[in-house]
């Protein structure tokens, strides 16, 4: 099953296509509770995570499977959970424990309505939540925003990676309408290498005294000495792993930019910004964090306007407001929640604000 | 001939401070554990999910892998362990409040799923660390900070019977009450901790053991009168015994 799906294109669903991309990624256990609209994920584990003679546990709630998440990475394995909006709020005390004691957890995130319960529509809501962290004390996590069921896969692969390269917890931030749709995807095989982590792991003391892995610093030195270090390392991640996309910026007086599945109805407004003689370009963040803020910073010395595009109140546009620190006017188009607005509505929104 | 009749666990760190309070009993427990994986050999095979409490000082005293979970996750994360791990040795060490309040869902489920893994529960009647508040195991009519006229079951409601619950669920191996209080029961303790550990090692599902403990600072006792406490009022709620082996001749 495996082998014939990294053979050919497939046409699959986002939810399926992380499934399939976190086996194909070498993913040990999966820990999860169904939350509409990522059930899918742990149905497509359920199974074949049994078939491969891998971990998966039924998790009697997010907190536990968080932390069933965490129990598994402190032993060096690849292992994930996938969750919604209101779901991620129970994990957060468990991703703020996992970045302190820096263990490799990947969480797929596929938004949904909010605050509260919210509704099942695709939304960008959680892009603080994610970003931000809700959980206590100074941390971040990495965040990869996929706009394509491709990606989905691609950057599933590439949070295992990163989530052990750099010993963070790393979140796939999808949306309910990338979690939902069918598009082509080709499974290539896992292009990254096998990060060593002999060094740190749990796998009983054979050999050697006791390793602990823990959280809990009761001397002030220990954590200021713990947290810069923390921060280091969160300084090579951002000067080594920021990515982002951009369509026509070279001469754009007005740049949008957009993350995620609304991105693609920004692109094609782009274009069409550019048959009516609009000088417009896209600048499309595919880490949310690191966030791509140098490049902003460059592009706001020559363009005229930045509009941020998102499904929200407006969460990402205060990123890119103090990426570009005043240099120029930055504009908000946004939709609270649903689909992404059409690229005609997005024309006609940027039209108002030129 | 000298003849040694005391030793310090193979298990145990050799630079181990002790942490605990003049007779706490978590200084027992934590020694019959490390016995306990000396007598069984695995040592160099466990990993222990740590809780929150004053047990969480159990890795300051034995040589082991360990992780630390946050407060009543251990039930969780050591399944999470076991799960990536299943030719490892892998057990809790937790107190009352940890085990069966904040995290009675992750303790009952991972009994229910008969999760091959061990756990020890401290049932000292009330939150230690923090100060001696009332908790999931708080007997009826006593006074504790948060209970300052006595726990009165209309107020505050019943104290749970850990390892009669724990012996309800399907998944569960073993599951026994013991005490520390006399030479005699500290040596039941430690057959029934072995027990539980046994159970993991043959694969035959949870295995589980609640030690009543003294807490002397928080109950205002001396160690003799917390032990007599534990004879005399402890003992009448929540009673010693075995409520399941499933190893036993039917």
């Amino acid at each position: 099953m495996t082998q014939c799906m990294t053979d050919k294109k497939v046409l699959t669903k986002g939810n399926y296509a992380i499934a399939q991309a976190a086996i194909l990624a070498g993913c040990e256990c999966y820990f999860g509770y169904p939350i509409t609209p990522q059930s899918e994920i742990g149905e497509y584990m359920s199974g074949k995570m049994q078939e491969l003679n891998r971990g998966y546990v039924s998790a009697e709630s997010e907190l536990a499977a968080i932390n069933m998440v965490i129990g598994a990475c402190s032993t060096g394995a690849k292992a994930m959970t996938s969750s919604s909006s209101c779901a991620v709020s129970l994990m957060q005390e468990g991703l703020s424990y996992a970045t302190s004691d820096q263990l490799p957890v990947v969480l797929v995130s596929v938004m949904r309505g909010g605050p509260g319960l919210g509704n099942i529509y695709p939304s960008q809501g959680d892009y603080f939540q994610s970003t931000k962290g809700g959980g206590n004390g100074d941390y971040k996590l990495i965040v990869l925003a996929p706009s394509t069921v491709q990606e989905c896969v691609d950057l599933t692969y590439k949070a295992f990676y990163l989530a052990h390269k750099y010993r963070n917890p790393t979140v796939l931030l999808a949306d309910g309408l990338l979690g939902q749709m069918m598009e082509p995807v080709e499974f290539k095989e896992y292009p990254y290498p096998e990060i060593d982590n002999s060094i740190w792991a749990l796998t009983g003391a054979k050999g050697r005294d006791g390793r602990v892995i823990r959280s809990y610093a009761p001397l002030a030195e220990d954590q200021c000495v713990f947290l810069e270090k923390l921060y280091q390392k969160y300084k090579t991640i951002e000067e080594n792993e920021t990515e982002w996309e951009e369509i026509g910026t070279e001469d754009a007086d007005v740049i949008l930019v957009s993350f995620g599945s609304t991105s693609r109805n920004v692109k094609t407004a782009v274009k069409m910004c550019r048959e009516k003689g609009i000088k417009a370009g896209l600048l499309r963040p595919i880490t949310l964090y690191p966030f791509p803020n140098n490049r902003l910073k460059e592009l706001a010395k020559k363009a005229k306007k930045f509009i941020v595009v998102e499904v929200n109140m407006g969460q990402m546009v205060n990123d890119v407001k103090l990426a570009v620190n005043g240099e120029v006017p930055v504009e908000l188009i946004h939709k609270p929640v649903g689909a992404p607005p059409a690229p005609e509505e997005i024309l006609e929104k940027i039209e108002e604000l030129l | 001939m000298a003849t040694q009749v005391f030793k310090i666990p193979d298990s145990f760190k050799k630079d181990a401070k002790y942490s605990f309070c003049p007779g706490c009993d978590h200084g027992v427990a934590v020694r019959l554990v490390g016995e306990v994986l000396d007598e069984l050999g695995v040592r160099e095979n466990t990993i222990l999910a740590a809780s929150i409490g004053c047990s969480v000082t159990i890795y300051d005293f034995l040589n082991i892998d360990a992780i630390e979970a946050p407060h009543g996750r251990a039930m969780a994360e050591a399944t999470g362990v076991k799960r990536a791990r299943p030719d490892k040795f892998v057990f809790t060490y937790q107190g009352d409040g940890d085990f069966a309040s904040i995290g009675l869902a992750e303790s009952l489920n991972a009994a229910l799923r008969g999760e091959n893994i061990s756990a020890i529960c401290i049932n000292n009647t009330t939150y230690g660390m923090t100060g001696g508040q009332l908790g999931p195991t708080t007997l009826v009519g006593q006074v504790t900070t948060t209970s300052p006229t006595g726990r009165n079951v209309e107020y505050y409601g019943y104290p749970i019977k850990i390892a009669e619950h724990i012996a309800l669920c399907d998944g569960t191996a073993f599951s026994a009450r013991v005490s520390l209080d006399t030479v005699a029961n500290i040596k039941k303790a430690k057959q029934a901790i072995k027990k539980a550990f046994e159970v993991q090692i043959k694969g035959l599902g949870l295995g589980f053991v609640e030690i009543l403990s003294t807490c002397p600072t928080n109950w205002k006792m001396t160690p003799e009168q917390a032990h007599e406490r534990v004879r005399n009022e402890m003992m009448k709620t929540f009673v010693p015994g075995i409520y399941k082996d499933v190893t036993s001749a039917v």
